[in-house]
């Protein structure tokens, strides 16, 4: 039975690039540890000869020639962004 | 009487008859969403100018299929160019202006339907109650104190309440069937792959089918026949013989092979429901129709495999929504990092953070054997119960859900017990295969039933003749819900 402590709560947090508080990760770890502890139902289950689905069709790899076409200009591209400057998306320096 | 009361094929009479014009269609739209829609709470926008203006020039050229100028609902997931898209998140509360439609609105738009709006959902399709939305919670237009289902919530109480004609929702794990039996109207999900998902903001991208939501089976035919087809912009989408859907209705269901699986009407279904399915049964023995019992041995375990697997990759797809391209940038964050992660805290509702956290660590390392892949392999277990079952029978009959509509608040407290309401929708998805939700009879207080059948890879046909037997031989269908004290 697994145990989701709140350390591997706010690493996951992390993870997903999600800022969480001290309180959410309290109730998040005792969520997730229902619904994780529901899951391990799964352990019934014998499936060492099993093959995982990732697909429910047989999917194969489509090819077509690898050459430009119009699709977005920069001006469309750009005219829902939050920031922008230049031409370009405007975030905050990623150096120090 | 209202207009939304005819079938297409009636409307399209009166059209070519100029009885009615399509500003008439339009105009009946927006009048009955003003009547009605501060109870049900259906639409997040509306896009009433542009309607008109098209519902005039369509008036000026004329045309005739049977979807020309006919108004619809769109759920808000799927991207309308130029028309806001939420996805009824906060996140996206400034995505006013959407580069291009998605393949379904592209395709909608060459038949000359006319889109009234953009509606309701739970946040990012997750949720079965549409109380996960991040605006408001649309109501069942049965009884507005119940809710609708979700997550396409708002795209069957807009059909059941008569605001548009007809609408298209999205399917997951049940979020077209599931608040199609709550609202008693008829929504079907295509064959993973048979309708194109480019445009479809992801949720799990290998479950998420579009599909029509409609008031009889005959309209859902048509509708779907509008939007299946081949596309080279969606990588899944399947290059198959596409037949001719309202053909299908012509034929009856004499030596129908149906089968009813006993964990369909076993522990957790109400006897309501119980009754009504056993009912559906004998309509389909006096159409000629043959059923027997069967098993989905695997039924028990489809939640949890769901919710791994559909977490883990919305947690991967959900990742796009970062603050720098679109939607909403918090305004706290000093750095990079933070843009991402305060950006997402505060535009994400409690449910997608919930998935998207349950998500990654069913993918992290040191857990991906035991969780992830462990609910891909119980996904082929799944999967090869339904092809067993369809090696001797032509459909699956049973409830689509365990017990009607449920009221607002009832389930928000827990979220497995929220998630057990798709219990008998999710295995479908799981497997691929189509299923479809229409109503077939009422619970002692009012709500509607669902009965769901469930086919063969890319064999809708055979769904829409049995479901279109059934409805013709019953009346649930022509019930309409007493919106405003009145009936509509």
């Amino acid at each position: 039975m697994s145990e989701i402590t709140k350390e591997q709560v706010l690493h996951v947090a992390h993870l997903a690039r999600l800022a969480i508080t001290d309180e959410e990760a309290e109730k998040m770890t005792k969520e997730l540890d229902a619904i994780i502890g529901y899951a391990e139902l799964l352990n019934e289950l014998d499936t060492d000869n099993v093959e995982p689905t990732t697909h429910v069709l047989d999917l194969k790899n489509v090819m077509r020639e690898d050459e430009p076409r119009k699709w977005i200009d920069r001006e469309d591209a750009l005219k829902n962004a939050p920031d922008q400057k230049n031409g370009q998306f405007r975030v905050p320096s990623i150096l120090d | 009487m209202s207009l939304f009361d005819y079938t297409l094929k009636e409307l399209q009479e009166k059209l070519h008859n100029k009885e009615i014009t399509v500003t008439d269609l339009v105009d009946a739209s927006y009048a009955r969403i003003k009547e009605v829609d501060d109870e049900v709470k259906a639409f997040l926008t509306l896009d009433e100018e542009n309607a008109r203006a098209a519902a005039k020039e369509l008036d000026e050229q004329g045309g005739d299929n049977p979807l020309f100028g006919i108004p619809i609902g769109i759920k808000d997931n799927i991207v309308t160019k130029g028309l806001r898209t939420t996805c009824a998140s906060k996140f996206l509360d400034n995505f006013t202006d959407p580069l291009y439609d998605a393949t379904v609105v592209s395709k909608l738009k060459d038949k000359k339907t006319v889109t009234i709006g953009k509606l309701n959902m739970d946040e990012f399709a997750m949720g079965s109650s549409n109380e996960n939305s991040a605006y408001f919670t649309t109501r069942n237009p049965w009884n507005t104190d119940y809710v609708p289902g979700g997550s396409s919530g708002a795209s069957a109480a807009a059909v059941a309440a008569g605001e548009v004609f007809f609408s298209l929702g999205s399917d997951t794990g049940g979020s077209i069937r599931e608040p199609a039996a709550f609202c008693g109207v008829v929504g079907l999900k295509p064959t993973y792959g048979l309708v194109s998902r480019f445009g479809l903001v992801a949720f799990a991208s290998s479950l998420d089918q579009i599909g029509p939501m409609t008031r009889t089976v005959e309209d859902n035919a048509h509708l779907l026949q509008a939007i299946v087809g081949h596309d080279e912009m969606d990588s899944t989408s399947a290059d198959v013989e596409i037949p001719n859907y309202t053909e299908a209705l012509k034929q009856d269901v004499k030596g129908l092979r149906i089968a009813v699986p006993s964990e369909y009407l076993g522990e957790g279904v109400s006897d309501e429901v119980r009754e009504s399915i056993k009912a559906a049964l004998k309509v389909y023995e006096d159409l000629g129709a043959t059923w027997e019992e069967v098993s989905l041995p695997h039924s028990r375990y489809a939640v949890a495999a769901y919710y791994l697997l559909s977490s883990s990759e919305a947690s991967a797809n959900l990742a796009r929504f970062d603050g720098v391209r679109y939607g909403v940038r918090s305004t706290q964050a000093e750095n990079m990092i933070d843009v991402f992660k305060y950006s997402r805290r505060d535009g994400f509702g409690e449910e997608v953070k919930r998935r998207i956290m349950l998500g990654t660590f069913a993918l992290s390392s040191g857990y991906y054997d035991a969780y992830y892949k462990k609910a891909q392999k119980a996904r082929t277990l799944i999967k090869n119960d339904f092809d067993k079952v369809f090696e001797d029978y032509d459909v699956i009959v049973g409830p689509t859900t365990p017990t009607p509509a449920f009221k607002v608040g009832e389930k928000v407290e827990d979220p497995l017990t929220m998630y057990a309401t798709d219990i008998l929708t999710i295995p479908v998805n799981l497997a691929g295969v189509p299923g479809i939700s229409l109503p077939c009879g009422f619970s002692s207080e009012g709500l509607p039933i669902g009965l769901q059948i469930i086919g063969k890879h890319f064999d809708e046909a055979t769904i829409y003749r049995a479901a279109h037997a059934f409805e013709q031989a019953t009346d649930h269908h022509k019930q309409k819900p007493a919106l405003g004290g009145v009936k509509g």
